[in-house]
């Protein structure tokens, strides 16, 4: 069993209003970058492939493409430098990791885009 | 220097620190921590505090009366440590006009440490609980500890040896210590091998310490200290904590 002062420690380390998403949901994810001594928003924006760890530790991978090249970054979700994840589309998947997605180019790398489920984020067309 | 505390190490996690940076944590359950008796040069010929960290009673015994407690997990010796208790024998001295050390009048414990006061004031009586509290202005700590026991183990494990070739020649040695000095050499003269010569043997089990560890939080309210980085022993194990020098 976990020790009750583990959660403790953690307690205050973690978000405090959860992120809402789901694999395959294309996303904003809106991070925090200082520079100099002014802060300011970066948006990376892609295709979640994979969700991993839990607690604590869990982590989301975004995957999109720049100029030909796949790109994929992994955030902690409960890191204070991403300050936002704004969902811009829903994906029907059958998968809990689309790594599939990497070995695909062009075209076959659509997913097939669903409504929101209630409760879920709503899209922003 | 200051008294420290006694804890048990809970375990490591990790929090997010300034500018959102990932430090590595242990938690430790740091106290409270009686007093159990203040030694002084006139009586005992060193300044020391001893204190004590988790009641010897199991949470079963806990829920039962006082009398009806298995005592037998404490000995007399213990629990007269701790607590006043009638006897014919200190009956007499107190006749022939002995004093009796103050008592901390709390359960026996199970760790019991002291931490040695060169001739500073501390202020601290028998009885007095300490919290962790004690390091809420303390920026860093040592942690000492019980290794996790490795039993019998190689040179290359314990001593971080090299160990030999894998290959040129190379047969059944792979892991050995190798030569240990020969007969014409300061490491080994006239057929002795030097002592200390480091060898495979018991590796881990032994008090380790680990100095000067960044404290990141100090939560007296649920006795609990985080500290960066690692800290010797298994999860459950029990740490003294003193204040680095």
């Amino acid at each position: 069993m976990r020790h009750k002062l583990l959660d403790l420690a953690e307690q205050s380390s973690l978000r405090e209003n959860s992120l809402n998403f789901a694999i395959g949901d294309t996303v904003d994810v809106h991070t925090r970058i200082l520079e100099g001594n002014k802060e300011r928003i970066q948006i990376f924006t892609g295709v979640v492939i994979a969700k991993r760890g839990h607690g604590i530790n869990e982590n989301f991978t975004v995957r999109r493409l720049v100029a030909g090249e796949g790109v994929e970054r992994t955030f902690p979700i409960n890191s204070p430098k991403v300050a936002d994840v704004v969902v811009k589309r829903h994906a029907r998947v059958r998968r809990a990791k689309l790594f599939y997605l990497r070995d695909r180019v062009g075209k076959a790398t659509r997913l097939r885009e669903r409504r929101a489920k209630a409760g879920e984020a709503e899209t922003s067309s | 220097m200051p008294v420290g505390l006694l804890g048990r190490k809970v375990g490591m996690t990790q929090v997010y620190g300034e500018n959102g940076v990932i430090i590595p944590v242990t938690v430790i359950e740091a106290g409270p921590c009686p007093v159990l008796q203040v030694k002084t040069v006139d009586r005992d010929g060193y300044e020391a505090v001893q204190v004590g960290f988790d009641d010897k009673l199991s949470e079963s015994d806990k829920e039962r009366d006082p009398g009806q407690r298995l005592r037998s997990r404490a000995s007399r010796s213990e629990r007269g440590h701790v607590a006043q208790l009638k006897s014919k024998r200190q009956d007499r001295l107190v006749k022939a006009g002995v004093q009796v050390a103050p008592k901390a009048g709390c359960e026996p414990k199970r760790f019991v440490r002291e931490f040695r006061i060169d001739g500073e004031e501390h202020g601290l009586e028998v009885g007095q609980v300490l919290d962790a509290s004690v390091f809420a202005e303390v920026k860093k700590v040592d942690v000492v500890g019980t290794s996790k026991g490795r039993g019998t183990s190689g040179a290359m494990k314990r001593h971080n040896f090299a160990g030999q070739k894998a290959s040129h020649g190379t047969k059944k040695v792979h892991r050995r210590v190798g030569g240990i000095g020969g007969h014409a050499m300061n490491l080994g003269t006239s057929g002795f091998i030097k002592k200390g010569k480091r060898m495979a043997g018991q590796y881990g089990n032994a008090r380790a310490t680990v100095r000067n560890l960044k404290v990141v939080r100090v939560d007296a309210e649920n006795n609990m200290i985080l500290v960066e980085g690692a800290v010797p022993g298994p999860n459950g194990g029990y740490v003294m904590i003193r204040h680095s020098k």
